[in-house]
């Protein structure tokens, strides 16, 4: 129960970040905080954060952000998808290659987003729309090592 | 696989939500789940904003405060000039309601200067001969004889109260036509009527006007009102007190007039006889 509590907490936090009014110079940059947290759980503990848990937090971010119902659900279970395919590689490698891999994830959880927008007929972004994949992907060492602590002193399994 | 059936899941979810609209509970009911988030993530910036809101507030209007403070003294103290040019006016308007009465030429002229020691009653005006003044002319103000002018430099003239005890004024009493001479005593808003006999008909509160014998103050204009008379049978004459109707100590403009048809020409300043009785 108090790995379930602790995780929900973790996405919790991730989605108020989410959601933090910040100045508009460093809206581009902001970090894709909800997929990056949920990318470590899929990997950390595959038991418990699989796709079903991507596909209800994506379904809150939709909420949260306004967009189509199931659009963040989709690429967010599709990124679930996938690194539970690939956790057991990307946990032991080092962290640099590591954050590679995250790139790569991130850059298809926006990649399915944009594609979604397109099909919507929403105006396609400019390059600046793939700012927060660089900004998460820089950003991932930080996270792997304070969720990892934070699974560790709680023993969330 | 779980994968699959949760692409599907979502790809209902888009077209239910793009297409049809039918979504709206599910997304009110996340959106109320997502709400207090929002709520709180949004809370500081706002109260941060709202406190520098306050601030600057408070700073505009400290700020205006101090400039109000400044405007109020400076339209106080033209309230203060406006005042005085209303007074101002008011006498200027009065002089010139004299001047239009008296049907002669006037000048207004403005007191430099007010010498009122007890053996002389000048004053000093800031018209001289270039205007046109001449000794022995009369000075007025709105209410009555002020004196005559003494002494004349281009541009300044000095002039003799009535007060002044070298001075004398040739009068009549208005109500009976009673001739006689005002003359200073040396004390200001004092003058004395020479010449009244002991039964004469004279009473306290007369007014007496020049009475334009002798040329030299224009015929009619008040002089003073009788303040006491006092009888003695031991003496040949009564002593009548007369209080000056100009307002001798307090006025800051006069006017000098050219009487019209005066007769004689200008002389030292001297009692001009009156008629005895």
């Amino acid at each position: 129960m108090r790995s379930v509590a602790i995780i929900a907490i973790s996405f919790l936090l991730a989605i108020v970040l989410t959601a933090l009014p910040i100045p508009s110079w460093a809206m581009v940059w902001r970090p894709a905080w909800v997929a990056l947290v949920l990318i470590y759980w899929c990997m950390a503990v595959p038991g418990r954060c699989g796709v079903a848990t991507g596909w209800m937090v994506g379904l809150i971010l939709d909420a949260l952000l306004g967009t189509l119902m199931g659009q963040h659900a989709l690429a967010l279970s599709v990124v679930a998808f996938l690194t539970l395919r690939v956790h057991r590689q990307v946990r032991v490698m080092p962290v640099w290659q590591q954050t590679a891999s995250v790139f790569v994830l991130i850059l298809l959880y926006r990649v399915i987003v944009l594609w979604v927008n397109g099909i919507q007929g929403l105006p396609v972004r400019d390059a600046a729309y793939w700012a927060p994949a660089l900004s998460s992907m820089l950003l991932w060492p930080w996270v792997y090592v304070l969720l990892r602590d934070i699974r560790r002193k709680y023993s969330v399994s | 696989m779980r994968i699959v059936f949760f692409v599907i899941l979502s790809v209902v979810l888009m077209v239910a939500d793009h297409r049809a609209q039918r979504l709206r509970a599910l997304r009110d009911a996340l959106s109320t789940l997502v709400y207090p988030i929002q709520w709180s993530v949004n809370a500081p910036i706002r109260w941060a904003h709202e406190l520098a809101v306050q601030f600057a507030a408070r700073d505009a209007l400290v700020r205006e405060n101090a400039r109000l403070r400044t405007e109020i003294l400076i339209a106080d103290s033209r309230l203060e000039r406006m005042s005085e040019v209303e007074a101002q006016n008011r006498r200027l308007r009065a002089l010139l309601g004299a001047a239009a009465r008296l049907g002669d030429r006037v000048r207004l002229a403005r007191i430099m200067a007010v010498d009122m020691g007890p053996s002389s009653h000048r004053i000093v005006l800031d018209q001289g001969s270039t205007s046109g003044v001449y000794r022995g002319q009369p000075v007025i103000d709105a209410q009555g004889i002020m004196g005559q002018v003494v002494q004349v430099s281009p541009y300044s003239s000095s002039a003799l109260l009535i007060t002044d005890p070298s001075d004398a004024v040739p009068v009549q009493v208005q109500r009976t036509g009673l001739r006689s001479v005002a003359v200073g005593t040396g004390e200001p808003e004092r003058l004395k009527l020479l010449h009244i006999t002991n039964n004469a008909d004279v009473r306290v509160g007369d007014l007496v006007v020049s009475s334009g014998l002798g040329g030299r103050f224009p015929e009619g204009y008040p002089v003073g009102r009788i303040a006491a008379v006092d009888r003695d049978r031991g003496r040949p004459f009564a002593t009548v007190w007369l209080t000056p109707s100009a307002r001798l100590a307090r006025n800051r403009e006069v006017l000098l007039v050219w009487p019209s048809g005066r007769r004689g020409g200008p002389a030292a300043p001297a009692p001009s006889g009156g008629d005895r009785r």
